[in-house]
């Protein structure tokens, strides 16, 4: 078992990492590690542990403006907002269930680094678009700071982009700067059931083009929908599309939308309540914790919405294959048979088809450490993407080869 | 001209001709400009108070070309800066005289729309609001609306990471583009994302929108296109004062109200705009708002209901809202037509651009007002309100004694008040050679180093737009080098904290 480093200040983080990089250890990043089991597996000599640098710094809801230390727990950022009508509109999920741990135990910093979002990703986009500033160090342990605590600014590179979405590679984050939004007054969900994935696919792109502002547009299969307490039994699969806002603007799309659907399917609402526990289902991919599919390998697909039953087409049929689209199909989990490589070649011959890129999340560590996690990448980005990381951490010193050897 | 730029490099000046024989191999015909006559119309952009005239300016019309260009200026060592459409207001296309200047313009065509995916492939030279007219006929629109659109380039809006007055609700370039097709000044070609959201890996594009065109030369850009929302209503709002206004737009805000643009002027600013436009704004108030709610009929109305409650809570003067399209638009034209309204009284003036926590606004316009005396230059306020983007407009004659140095000082007293109050040095047109003195402000000298090694990832020569942003120029191998602490190790075994 590796040591562990507890700072409980951005001081302690700057020593730490100086102390790191001048034994040449290397170091890997924890919140609460609720997801240390996505990514190649860590390759480091010691552990940082980063929830001692916990607590909210600023909260002022009339700015959308929240900063605390980044490992600060996100359920109780979460409910700070909560008290005052607002959230987090990227909506990010919790991997706790699919990663078989507990839910509710990641952090700020952890949602950052590793740019999380949900089924709102379609109209709010991601942690990346919500990330206003960061103070953090460097893998040289060297404080920087990017961005600001104001909801516009272009000064300067946009670092804290590059940083949302680097698993930790890059710097450690200290202190972060999100933005906040007002959290809708109501939901509503509009049920289309019995589409086959083309179908589904073309339904939510019709949707999408409507004027209704749909918030969510997913698709379970029959045999996803039947695994997902989404209360079917009918052995339908079914088609999901979410509408938020205030009541009375809610109440008009919804109207809007079902005479829209009609052309597709049979259609039927669920109200606010049934909703919010809907997109929770299809934000954390419930229908693939279950006990008895937990040693079942799991990828994240993302590729343009109109490919997404195509993609699914090529993968279907083979090693037991489960999806559940989301984003409009833009966004694909696909559950697959347990195998030697998990599925890879199967998964990355169908991207390389239909383009975007795949994420292996859920596979035995010996998996993830003989095959690409993460989509492997053209030399030009590829060497590019080393580049960068050697402007950042040229000693390797930050969770090296999380997502690719050498990064 | 006041700010410094790089030392021309002799040896490369002295080599112009052969430069220009080699461009033209790659660009032939009218390719390549490079009479005085002919650059003239490139010495300068939004920013007129600078102006230089380029070595040779290339118009290339193919990524293959603007790669080889690019190849062959790394090899040679030559500077290089790129251009759209020219109307930055930061000076982030000032050519350099002793550079070439890369001008985009001929990339002005739309190369997909694919409604499917809701999106659109384009040339970095298509103009922002071509991207909307190419599929309004649909129903359709990209948000991103700077107060430039009929003229400024889809590919300038990703080096700037544009703005405009909707952004509040629809976000910025940044958040709006999916994909981009750059080309490196070593010539090499990178893909980053496409049609699909969250291209993978390091978020490069997430860099890209805001690089200043330091980092790549952008040749395509794949954005996302939106539905129009069923209608729009505005609301003209007058106030007794800034500080009643600044109210009225917080607790809109904290009504969990997401307006589709907010906007504010100041006394200032709303008479300029009204002698030229005669909108109809009340000329009696010391600020006015624009509130602006968009979507179904039902969810406007409601919307507007609540918004013309909380202005009465917050002691508003006057409060008018629009009832018809035309009305709604003609509020509109008043604030889109600020800076040229402002043209008309003054001979020159700044267009300065800062962001600030929005509580800040009375305590900065009353400094503001004290700046404006000191200096002896008036000042108008456009604010886009609800994010806290300032701009205020300096006014003054370049012809008249030191009123340009009066007025860049003043433009730097205002930027370094926003810093201080907790905001930044821009909201949306970018730091260019404008404020690229002030970054120190805001950024210390290990921020900027950092920033410095990521140009380093992407241009290891420092020959992309140099003179811009960073207020020195550090060589990459010297940045390696730099520690900020001194390198002693605080601890002499395993920290445990």
């Amino acid at each position: 078992m590796a040591d562990t480093l507890k700072p409980h200040t951005a001081k302690d983080v700057e020593e730490a990492v100086q102390w790191a990089r001048s034994r040449g250890a290397a170091l890997e990043l924890v919140g609460r590690g609720g997801k240390r089991a996505i990514g190649r597996p860590a390759q480091t000599d010691l552990t940082l542990d980063l929830s001692g640098l916990s607590g909210v710094v600023l909260y002022e809801p009339e700015e959308l403006v929240l900063s605390a230390q980044a490992g600060t727990p996100l359920d109780e950022i979460e409910a700070l907002l909560a008290a005052k009508g607002q959230h987090l509109a990227f909506e990010p999920i919790d991997y706790g269930r699919l990663l078989g741990g507990a839910p509710l135990s990641g952090t700020i910093g952890g949602v950052l680094a590793a740019n999380l979002c949900g089924p709102r990703r379609i109209a709010a986009g991601a942690a990346r678009d919500h990330f206003l500033g960061f103070e953090g160090v460097s893998g040289r342990g060297e404080s920087f700071k990017s961005g600001g605590r104001v909801v516009k600014n272009v000064t300067g590179y946009d670092v804290s982009k590059l940083v949302a979405g680097s698993w930790g590679t890059l710097a450690v984050l200290t202190t972060v700067t999100i933005k906040t939004l007002p959290r809708p007054q109501t939901q509503a969900t509009v049920v289309v059931s019995g589409l086959d994935d083309a179908t589904a696919v073309r339904a939510m792109a019709a949707a999408m083009a409507t004027s209704c502002d749909v918030s969510g547009a997913a698709h379970l299969p029959a045999a996803v929908a039947a695994r997902s307490g989404l209360g079917t039994a009918t052995g339908r699969s079914l088609t999901l599309l979410r509408l938020e806002g205030v009541a009375p603007s809610v109440d008009h799309r919804k109207a809007t939308l079902l005479a829209a659907m009609k052309a597709f399917g049979a259609v039927e609402l669920r109200d606010e309540e049934a909703s919010r526990g809907l997109w929770g289902e299809i934000r954390d991919v419930t229908p693939f914790t279950a006990a008895d599919v937990s040693g079942r390998p799991v990828w994240r697909i993302v590729t343009a919405p109109s490919r997404g039953a195509e993609l699914v087409g090529m993968v279907a049929g083979a090693a037991e294959a489960e999806v559940l689209y989301d984003w409009a199909g833009g966004l694909i989990w696909v559950m697959l048979a347990p195998s030697d490589d998990a599925g890879a070649a199967l998964i990355r011959r169908a991207v390389n088809v239909c383009g975007g890129q795949a994420t292996l999340i859920r596979a035995p560590a010996a998996t993830r450490a003989a095959v690409d996690v993460f989509s492997p990448q053209e030399p030009g980005l590829a060497s590019l993407t080393k580049r960068v990381k050697q402007g950042f951490d040229p000693n390797g010193v930050l969770n090296p080869g999380r997502m690719w050897a050498g990064v | 001209m006041v700010v410094a730029m790089p030392e021309p490099d002799r040896a490369v000046l002295l080599r112009r001709d052969r430069i220009v024989k080699a461009l033209s191999a790659i660009v032939p015909g009218e390719g390549v400009i490079a009479s005085e006559a002919a650059m003239r119309p490139y010495e300068t952009d939004g920013l007129t108070a600078y102006r230089a005239l380029p070595m040779v300016v290339v118009l290339p019309s193919t990524t293959e070309q603007v790669s080889r260009i690019l190849a062959y200026c790394h090899g040679e060592g030559i500077k290089v800066v790129p251009r759209g459409a020219g109307t930055s207001l930061s000076g982030g296309a000032l050519p350099l005289t002793d550079g070439v200047l890369l001008g985009m313009a001929k990339f002005n065509r739309i190369r997909e729309i694919d409604y499917d995916n809701r999106v659109v492939v384009a040339e970095p030279g298509v103009t922002n609001l071509a991207v909307t007219q190419a599929v309004e006929q649909r129903g359709f629109y990209y948000a991103p609306d700077p107060s430039s659109q009929i003229a400024c380039t889809i590919g300038g809006n990703v080096a700037e990471n544009s703005g405009g007055v909707h952004c509040l609700k629809y976000g910025m370039t940044t958040n709006n583009v999916l994909g981009c097709e750059i080309v490196l000044m070593t010539g090499e070609v990178v893909r980053l994302g496409g049609k699909h959201v969250d291209a993978g890996g390091y978020d490069l594009l997430g860099i890209i929108n805001g690089s200043e065109g330091l980092l790549g030369v952008v040749t395509e850009v794949t954005v996302r296109i939106l539905r129009r929302p069923e209608m729009a209503r505005a609301a003209l709002i007058g106030f007794v004062s800034s500080e009643d206004a600044g109210e009225c737009v917080g607790r809109i805000i904290g009504a969990g109200i997401i307006p589709g643009g907010m906007e504010m002027m100041d006394k200032p600013a709303i008479h300029a705009v009204e002698e030229f436009v005669h909108a109809g704004y009340p000329l009696d108030v010391e600020a006015l708002l624009i509130v602006e709610l968009d979507g179904p009929q039902a969810e406007v109305d409601h919307l507007v209901a609540r918004v013309e409650a909380i202005a009465q809570d917050c002691r508003a003067v006057s409060c008018r809202v629009s009832a018809t399209e035309q009305e709604r638009l003609l509020f509109w034209a008043g604030r889109k037509a600020a800076f040229p309204a402002v043209g008309r009284i003054s001979p020159d003036y700044f267009c300065m651009d800062g962001t600030i926590p929005r509580a800040k606004l009375p305590l900065v316009l009353s400094r503001m007002r004290e700046l404006s005396e000191r200096y002896r230059l008036r000042v108008a306020n456009v604010f886009h309100a609800g994010d806290g983007n300032l701009h205020p407009l300096i006014l003054y004659d370049a012809n008249k004694g030191d009123e340009l140095e009066r007025a860049e000082a003043f433009g730097a007293d205002i930027l370094r008040l926003c810093v201080e109050v907790g905001g930044v040095l821009t909201g949306e047109h970018g730091v260019g050679v404008e404020k690229r003195d002030l970054m120190p402000a805001m950024f210390t000298e290990a921020d900027l180093a950092q920033q410095q090694r990521l140009k380093c990832a992407f241009d290891d020569k420092g020959l992309l737009n140099p003179g811009k942003v960073f207020p020195t120029l550090h060589r990459c191998a010297e940045l390696g080098r730099i520690h900020v602490h001194a390198g002693k190790v605080a601890f002499p075994d395993i920290p445990r904290f």
